[in-house]
């Protein structure tokens, strides 16, 4: 504490709003073995630094309606004389940006993700419900000659479909509240919330209910037609064959091409163009759901191994409580153990161009940076021109600005310059909104020459217990990052919390890509069981009856596949767009690897789907089969 | 007994001369379903012989077993116990592949609702059969013996009930089986198409030489037959032999 190591005595464990998200200086991920946030009485910490009466801290509350620009620009302009370092707004600090960026990301899931699972959900209760009235057509019948309105009998399927709702929907609380639970305890944890009570909120259940019912209303309903349509007469007289007049005639050279049992396949599937359309495109968009996840993953690990690797190289980062003169680079080079040193100056800065502006930092490095450098676009390290400065590309992207454009910076430190700069390049970000200037350039703006906020430092790993001892012992050393505890950090903010989402999608591609093929594969076996039996009793063996059945399957799936590969391109971006922020950026990456485990996925789930249907075709009792009326 | 009797080529090696005759010979043939007091014996021991290349109908109340047996005999089922013979060969202790392929070469079925594929035309059902079998007929010649040369190129959905039906015996005849099991054949069709059902099944029988073996509830169809063999509560209760049978389109009912 101001150069001098003092004993505390800890008075309790508090929770501040403004430190929910609270990450070391410089830094952009929490890691509380290495940071945290101190209370302590105001006099006793000025005594400490013998500076009575002194505040380096603000907040204010404004009355309701008051324009916080305004008051913004007042408070600069009252702080400005004393070295203010500008105010700024709650939607600017930064652990409430982090808590309403993970609402606003909870809030588009639990639109997005609902929707899509109860399309499915009416899908599937549409095919369920429609092979279950044909299957049903002479009791339909029967119950028509009987008296029964068609109203009537409709009624009695419209409850079964209901029961089937209500059933799901009520599940579907059950599942909430468990998982409203969990993720509550998941984010109190996280953010080490004191509580966070999860409230059972009548209003989501009433809603989640009332979509339900009426999504599976819709799937439904239509197939109720089926009802209403059907005579007794008709009913009960054996159903004609299905029509397959106009489904494809295949002449030609599809004649010697196709044997009867393709025919078959196909014929059924240009028979009924939108359920297999339907199939398809269900099949098709969980993949690509996965697709998306998997590409994203590899981006968050991409972002992470290259941010480690290629841009910041270094063992150990440093920060100086202050600004010290050069030479303590030489000190730091005669520790034992450090094999290299490399200075850096940073200064908090806001960056300007016309009415875009960016509170961030600019970073002084040396021409040739070794240990942290910025990377082009091809990945290869650019050099640090005395000229200008060097831009992530998040943030020439935000400011609207392109090499050979100036630009305005406005330093918050020292002398707090006010420099014009031309905008030298663009280097490839991947975490946090760099902007890089040539160490003696940004020292010549400050008038400070020869001052270094910190170093990066390689050091031999044997000897990394005495360095660290050393240099946590420097009482001019605010800070000692060490590379692998920061990258362990970093992929723990990017796995949990709105990084978690991913694994939830991927269960829901999961889930949706699974239910669609085995009961694409179940209602095509109910449908077709008569046709199989006849098959087997011609003297097909199991294996051909069940390239009829399964073939079908196949096509449906392999139509699916590349249509997922192209969603699921498209859908990446998408997610690593909405995943990108300022602070850290996920490329849209194509990664071969995420469309084959996506495909890989897809024909498991196609496997499996066809391994339960073929255990009952081989299982069929031919006889009861073959005499049913169909 | 071990393996069934096979060869390459997926048909049934024949233990016995083909000169023996006798297309099916069974010995103690018994069918139960279910066990215990809820069991149901719809074959109590049946003891027949089946001379080759005739026409055979099977006469009996309905669960007289006349059609389980009709199952046995055609490989879709398994006998409890007892044994069956197709020229020689045991059935009931065929593994599944070997009933599978017995059914491919040397049976045809036709069933009472036709079991047609209805996603397959006449000449495509059709060929259906004659794209696995051996030695087939002419898919087209097959058709034009049942008279549907001219409904070729139709869907199921597009052939009436004895159209559909004459589809299966077209379908059932051009492998060139050896045996025509035909299970209540004319029971969904009006007296005449059924009688052009029965005509079509005489005409096989008399011009392909295979043995045809028909189960129905229409004692009228006897007339027809070589062999007339009535059952009741799971027993044959007489065998007929008939001299002289009289032409399809002669019979009443």
């Amino acid at each position: 504490m101001n150069g001098a190591r003092r004993d505390f005595r800890i008075a309790g464990l508090v929770e501040a709003p403004e430190f929910l998200f609270s990450a070391p200086p410089g830094e952009l991920m929490p890691d509380d073995s290495r940071f945290a946030v101190i209370w302590m009485n105001h006099s006793a910490l000025a005594a400490a630094y013998d500076m009575d009466g002194a505040f380096n801290e603000a907040l204010l509350s404004l009355t309701r309606g008051a324009e916080t620009q305004a008051v913004l620009r007042a408070a600069d302009r009252i702080l400005e004389p004393y070295g203010g370092l500008g105010a700024y707004g709650l939607k600017d600090q930064i652990s409430n940006r982090f808590i309403t960026e993970e609402i606003a990301g909870l809030v588009v899931t639990s639109r997005v993700v609902p929707p899509v699972f109860l399309a499915v959900a009416a899908f599937l209760l549409n095919i369920v419900v429609s092979r279950m009235i044909r299957a049903e057509r002479e009791q339909i019948g029967l119950l028509k000659a009987f008296g029964y309105t068609s109203f009537e009998v409709g009624l009695h399927y419209f409850k079964f479909i209901m029961a089937i709702a209500v059933g799901g929907a009520m599940l579907g609380c059950l599942f909430g509240v468990i998982g409203g639970r969990s993720l509550a305890t998941v984010y109190q944890i996280y953010y080490k919330f004191p509580f966070l009570v999860f409230r059972v909120d009548p209003a989501a259940f009433v809603t989640g209910v009332a979509a339900s019912v009426l999504a599976a209303a819709a799937g439904g309903i239509l197939v109720l037609r089926g009802v209403f349509t059907l005579t007794p007469a008709v009913a009960m007289r054996a159903a004609a064959p299905a029509d397959y007049s106009r489904a494809a005639a295949m002449g030609g050279i599809l004649r010697t091409l196709l044997d009867q049992p393709s025919r078959m396949v196909l014929r059924r599937i240009a028979r009924e163009p939108l359920r297999t359309l339907l199939a398809v495109i269900g099949i098709a968009a969980g993949m690509a759901i996965s697709v998306a996840m998997v590409n994203v993953t590899a981006a968050f690990d991409i972002t992470v191994e290259r941010n480690f690797t290629l841009v910041d190289r270094s063992d150990v980062t440093l920060a100086f409580i202050e600004p010290l003169p050069d030479r303590v680079i030489h000190d730091l080079r005669r520790i034992a153990g450090v094999i290299e040193v490399e200075p850096f100056r940073s200064v908090p800065a806001v960056l300007r161009n016309g009415p875009q502006s960016y509170r961030g930092g600019i970073s002084g490095l040396v021409a040739e940076p070794r240990l942290n450098r910025a990377v082009g676009a091809d990945l290869a390290p650019l050099p640090i021109r005395e000229d200008g400065v060097l831009l992530g590309s998040a943030l020439a992207e935000l400011l609207g600005v392109a090499p050979g454009d100036r630009l305005e910076i406005e330093v918050r430190e020292g002398r707090r310059p006010v420099i014009e700069v031309t905008v030298a390049g663009v280097a490839e970000t991947l975490i946090g909104s760099p902007a890089y200037m040539r160490i003696e350039a940004l020292n010549r703006a400050l008038k400070e020459p020869g001052r270094v906020s910190g170093a990066w430092l390689r050091i031999d790993a044997a000897q990394s217990g005495e360095i660290f001892r050393k240099l946590r012992g420097m009482p001019a050393v605010a800070g000692v990052t060490v590379a692998t505890e920061a990258r362990a950090a970093l992929e723990k903010v990017m796995d949990s919390g709105a990084g978690a989402v991913r694994y939830l999608m991927t269960a829901i591609a999961a889930v949706i890509t699974f239910g669609i093929v085995y009961n694409s594969a179940r209602i095509a076996f109910a449908e077709r069981a008569r046709d199989l039996a006849s098959l087997r009793a011609i003297g097909f063996t199991r294996a051909e009856a069940a390239f009829v059945l399964l073939g079908e399957l196949a096509v449906i799936i392999l139509l699916a596949l590349p249509i997922g590969a192209v969603l699921g391109y498209f859908m990446g971006e998408a997610v690593s767009a909405g995943f990108s922020t300022d602070l850290y950026r996920v490329p849209a990456l194509f990664v071969p690897e995420g469309y084959g485990a996506a495909a890989a996925a897809v024909l498991l789930a196609g496997m499996v789907s066809g391994w339960l249907v073929k255990r009952d075709v081989d299982r069929l009792d031919l006889v009861a089969t073959l005499k049913a009326r169909e | 007994m071990g393996r069934p009797p096979v060869r390459q080529g997926g048909t049934l090696r024949l233990v016995t001369p083909a000169s023996d005759g006798a297309a099916f010979a069974t010995q103690g043939l018994t069918k139960t379903y279910g066990a215990g007091p809820a069991a149901v014996h719809a074959l109590r021991g049946v003891d027949l012989d089946v001379p080759r290349g005739e026409m055979v109908v099977l006469l009996g109340p309905s669960g007289s077993g006349k059609s389980t047996l009709l199952n046995i005999l055609g490989g879709l089922d398994r006998a409890t116990a007892g044994s069956a013979r197709f020229r020689g060969a045991e059935l009931t202790t065929m593994s599944d592949a070997a009933l599978t392929r017995y059914r491919r070469h040397h049976v045809g079925f036709v069933f009472q609702f036709y079991n047609l594929m209805p996603s397959l035309t006449a000449r495509e059902n059709v060929e259906l059969v004659t794209e696995i079998a051996d030695d087939p007929l002419d898919p087209a010649e097959a058709l034009a013996l049942v008279g549907l040369e001219s409904r070729l190129d139709h869907f199921p959905a597009q052939l009436s009930g004895g159209e559909q039906q004459r589809v299966a015996i077209a379908r059932a005849v051009a492998k060139r089986p050896e045996v025509l099991f035909c299970d209540e054949p004319t029971g969904a069709l009006d007296s005449t198409t059924g009688r052009a059902v029965l005509r079509v099944l005489q005409d096989v029988n008399r011009e392909t030489g295979a043995t045809v073996m028909i189960v129905t509830h229409a004692a009228a169809t006897a007339a027809m037959a070589h062999r007339v063999i009535h059952f009741a509560d799971g027993r044959i209760r007489e065998v007929a032999v008939n001299a002289a049978p009289a032409p399809a389109e002669t019979i009443e009912w």
